[in-house]
């Protein structure tokens, strides 16, 4: 199977003061086109870092030690600095959770997003602003032709999201990476754009990458869900699979923790202890000092993949019935 | 070094599994990050022989240049290096009064300590005040503040310094107390800008909410989060303060030369510049420069280390 | 019945911003005016009875988190008053309040942001006390290390910086902090929205556990609809600065009266519903600056008539003993058809 984004053995280190720290460790996934992806994780599970990393906007002390994105099957590691840039934007572009991220203030909406479509494609000034409407557009943003005479201030915290998803969109990439882009907005806010973005990928068939906390939001978005924890995939499948089935403890410990799912006023089952920190990760699994299930064998071995039929990376993964 | 964990740990000391951060580890780490610029070390070095000399003036010093009796016309304008009346080597020299040039400058770079330090201190205390009631009650309080603040940074320093000494008139109080009224207002500056920035963060608010006395939240909670940046203009401050006075006595308008300060010695020598005496003026010019420049550097590697943007 | 522990009344909250001599001499060359006014709660009443945990519900700028802050003694109320035992909590202009209690406790979202960077924990948790004398030396040591095993650390940590914890633990000790205050009232202000979702059930655990134990009385300001119908008693939907419906959390999550409940439910997406199952509710919030005439919901609203641009809709009890601020529930919209039928 060829997705539209194809990433193996990726890995990312921080040289810290206090040492290395491997920030996304073997992080393999992929995503065909019209799919969405939900990347989730809690605080410091690598799951923005991976999308990062996808992107090569990973700055020092950090470093992608290894692995590959192949985006249509071209390998972006492999790519100079600038040839990267060339892509950035064209084939791969990426969704801040803070829209400012790519919004220049003092700069119009439609010239900053002409001056995107101008980067990397030759047509004249008219030619490009009618592109930036056509995609203002397309992200149901109602009146666009006044939009893009208004400064980003002028635009409300949503509406920047859905202008900072247009201009990703400019040119048609084969990939989004969208790094927790709803979390800053308000639920009715946030509804909207996940209607919209779910029609996209099903219209424009761009393949997305949706790195989130939120299980919520990605059970009624994604196609599939890989869960990270410490730096690495701990079980990935359809999101009906891993929602509804969880093989691994964490996310089996995840999902079980929403309040929606039990009693009100019940305690609800919790994961005990905190996220691990980076620099000093138990030995073996990861996830064994909170595991209900773990034994022995947890605390030497590193789990290995079970790729019988879903990925899972632990050593007593749950069955499934 | 591990001993000094537990000692500080005050009146809720119990042993904890992983070591408190207390006050000496704090200090320990500023010095770790402090000592990587070697012209820092070098800078901070300086200042603490200059302290030395300056305060130990007495003890270090071959001669009491206060002292009209020890003072021997013959001994005026003896060249660096000359022997003199008193038996010993005149490094730098003697003056028209046939003064140790070397213990005019230890006892005019205390002085000039003396002054810039408690100068630096009293604006310091008064731009804290200043600073910290305008950001905490905002409103017209701090609209009435600030814009004082802001007239008077408009204003050069030396300006106001010389218009009130020239009102007060000459003295060590006199001179502290001009300066201290051209300085507060940059402490005050500061103070506010960094306090506005706290006064916004939510355990300002949790200890109102508590609720806690108006000057407990001031003092102990807003105080210590806007120190570092104070730190830095303190440094800096103290340096223009020993500057200013240098500039005041060397116009004239500040100390007379029975106590010398650098300013008053070079403003003494500038009148033999263009004779071959220059050593006059030149020694006490060179002091005074290496002061304000290791203190400036030193206060420069405080600011870089206490920057939060630097990854720690 | 007797009387409820907090007496919000008639609360109304304006932040204006004079502009400067300058501006306003400009204005009256101009003729404009630049005074800005943000109508952050109009006309909110609310009484919760002692032991009750009252949700307050409401996406931004609905003025939840102001009300908590009135409540909390840190602004002053426009108009109206709040009351704890019938006593006002603050007094005083803005900016210069007088909280007169200590039985009202906060908590705030952020918990790296809610705890004082340079002092350690047990000084955080015990100045409180010690100034009001509701504990002294060797007692308050007692009392901090007693209260940090409460919350589920270790007494030892009183002696740590905020910084060594992580934002679980952290949340832990501004509970800590706020209980010192033997507080009748806690106001929990989105008190576990920045918390990992694992973390997140821990603290709900644990403020679930302290109500019991310690017979609470909590203001439980969230945005998210699954944590406030788990830990909420009774639920206060706000929007555009009012209280738009009241009910039981049973009754409310049940069937929602108001068309903006009804909307902001079938726009959260839940676990498992399965892909856009939801419905996102239309249009944006309007800016509490310029709120629009009549029904602030009104442009948003699939049911809106003529009545609901013209005329506000108060909070009516309606028959089913639940209230509720839609001219829908009272007397219709005005509107020639009626589009929806409405409950009996």
């Amino acid at each position: 199977m060829t997705g539209a984004l194809e990433v193996r053995g990726l890995t990312t280190r921080f040289e810290t003061r206090a040492g290395p720290v491997t920030a996304v460790n073997d992080v393999s996934f992929s995503v065909a086109p019209g799919r969405i992806m939900g990347l989730v994780g809690e605080s410091g599970s690598g799951k923005s870092v991976t999308g990062f990393s996808i992107l090569g906007l990973i700055e020092e002390p950090g470093r992608v030690t290894g692995g590959s994105v192949l985006v249509e099957g071209q390998d972006l590691r492999a790519l100079k600095p600038d040839q990267m840039r060339r892509m950035r934007g064209r084939k791969v572009s990426m969704v801040f959770q803070d829209p400012m991220m790519t919004l220049n203030p003092v700069l119009r909406v439609g010239d900053q997003m002409s001056m995107a479509v101008r980067v990397h494609e030759k047509m004249s000034k008219r030619a490009a602003w009618d592109r930036a409407r056509e995609a203002l557009e397309i992200v149901g943003i109602p009146a666009p032709a006044e939009r893009l005479k208004a400064y980003p201030h002028q635009l409300s915290g949503g509406m920047r999201q859905r202008v900072a998803i247009a201009t990703a969109l400019l040119h048609r990439p084969a990939v989004i990476i969208a790094d927790e882009p709803t979390t800053a907005l308000d639920v009715s806010i946030q509804g909207q754009i996940l209607a919209e973005v779910r029609r996209l990928a099903d219209e424009t068939g761009t393949a997305i990458v949706w790195v989130t906390h939120d299980l919520a939001v990605v059970s009624s978005l994604a196609d599939d869900i890989c869960v990270m924890y410490a730096g690495r995939i701990v079980e990935s499948g359809t999101s009906e699979q891993v929602i509804t089935a969880p093989r691994h403890p964490y996310t089996k410990g995840l999902i079980e923790s929403v309040p929606s799912l039990h009693e009100p006023g019940r305690k609800l089952p919790q994961i005990p202890g905190s996220t691990p920190q980076l620099l000093n990760l138990p030995t073996g699994c990861p996830f064994r000092p909170r595991c209900p299930r773990a034994t022995d064998i947890c605390a030497t071995e590193p789990p290995r993949l079970d790729t019988d039929g879903r990925h899972v990376l632990c050593h007593h993964p749950l069955e499934t019935t | 070094m591990s001993d000094t964990a537990t000692t500080t740990g005050g009146t809720l000391a119990v042993p904890s599994a992983a070591p408190a951060e207390t006050r000496a580890t704090r200090l320990r780490n500023f010095w770790s990050d402090y000592r990587r610029s070697p012209v820092a070390v070098v800078s901070l070095a300086v200042i603490v022989v200059l302290l030395f000399v300056s305060f130990g003036a007495p003890l270090v010093s071959p001669q009491d240049p206060y002292d009209m009796a020890a003072l021997d016309w013959m001994d005026a304008f003896l060249g660096p290096g000359t022997v003199g009346s008193g038996g010993y080597v005149h490094v730098l020299g003697t003056d028209n009064a046939g003064r140790d040039m070397l213990s005019a400058i230890f006892y005019g770079l205390r002085t000039s300590f003396v002054i810039g330090l408690s100068a630096g201190a009293l604006a310091l205390t008064i731009g804290i005040c200043v600073g910290l009631t305008a950001a905490y009650f905002g409103g017209r309080i701090e609209a009435l503040l600030m814009r004082i603040v802001d007239l008077q940074l408009s204003m050069p320093a030396i300006l106001l310094a010389l218009v009130l000494v020239a009102v007060l008139g000459q003295g060590i109080g006199q001179i502290v107390l001009a300066l201290v009224v051209a300085q507060y207002a940059y402490f005050a500056r500061t103070t506010h800008g960094a306090a506005t920035v706290e006064r916004g963060k939510d355990y300002i608010e949790a200890a109102r909410s508590t609720p806690l006395p108006t000057r407990r939240v001031l003092f102990r909670h807003l105080l210590p989060n806007v120190m570092p940046p104070l730190i830095v203009v303190a440094t800096v401050q103290v340096a223009s303060a020993i500057a200013l006075e240098a500039t005041l006595s060397f116009l004239g308008v500040g100390l007379p030369l029975t106590e010398p300060s650098l300013g008053s010695m070079i403003s003494n020598g500038f009148k033999y510049i263009h004779t071959d005496r220059y050593w006059l003026s030149i020694y006490p010019g060179i002091f005074l420069m290496i002061t304000v420049v290791a203190i400036n550097l030193v206060g420069d590697q405080v600011r870089t280390v206490l920057d939060p943007r630097r990854s720690r | 019945m007797t009387e409820p522990l907090l007496q919000i009344d008639a609360v109304s909250k304006r932040f204006s911003r004079r502009p400067g001599l300058l501006t306003r001499g400009l204005d009256r060359l101009t003729g404009t005016d630049s005074a800005v006014t943000v109508h952050a709660l109009t006309d909110v009443s609310l009484d919760v009875p002692r032991g009750e945990v009252m949700g307050i519900v409401g996406e931004s700028g609905c003025g939840k988190s102001t009300l908590g802050r009135i409540v909390s003694g840190i602004y002053a109320p426009t108009d109206g008053e709040v009351k704890l035992d019938g006593k006002p909590v603050a007094q005083g202009p803005d900016g210069n309040v007088q909280k007169l209690t200590t039985r009202v406790q906060m908590i705030h979202q952020d918990p790296f942001a809610s705890l004082n960077p340079r002092m350690k924990v047990g000084e955080t948790i015990a100045e409180g006390p010690r100034l009001h004398g509701l504990m002294t030396g060797e007692e308050a040591r007692q009392r901090v290390r007693q209260l940090l095993r409460q919350v589920g650390l270790e007494g030892a940590y009183a002696n740590r910086l905020p910084h060594q914890f992580s934002g679980g633990q952290r949340q832990r000790i501004a509970i800590a902090r706020a209980l010192a205050m033997e507080p009748e009232l806690l106001v929990l202000d989105e008190a576990v929205a920045s918390l990992d979702v694992s973390i997140q059930a821990q603290v709900l655990n644990l403020f679930m556990d302290l109500r019991r134990e310690l017979d609470l009385t909590a203001l439980f300001i969230s945005h998210d609809l699954s944590v406030v119908r788990h830990v909420c008693d009774r639920v206060a939907i706000m929007y555009l600065g009012r209280v738009v419906e009241l009910a039981t959390a049973e009754e409310l999550y049940a069937r929602p009266m108001h068309p903006y409940t009804e909307a902001l439910f079938a726009s959260v997406p839940t676990l498992g519903t399965g892909r856009a199952a939801f419905k996102p509710i239309k249009g944006e919030i309007p800016s509490p600056i310029d709120p629009p005439p009549g029904c602030a919901f009104h442009p948003r609203c699939p049911f809106a008539g003529p009545r609901c641009r013209a005329e506000v809709p108060r909070l009516k009890p309606s028959p089913q003993g639940r209230s509720v601020a839609c001219h829908l529930h009272d007397g219709g919209t005005g509107s020639e058809e009626t589009p929806r039928e409405v409950a009996a």
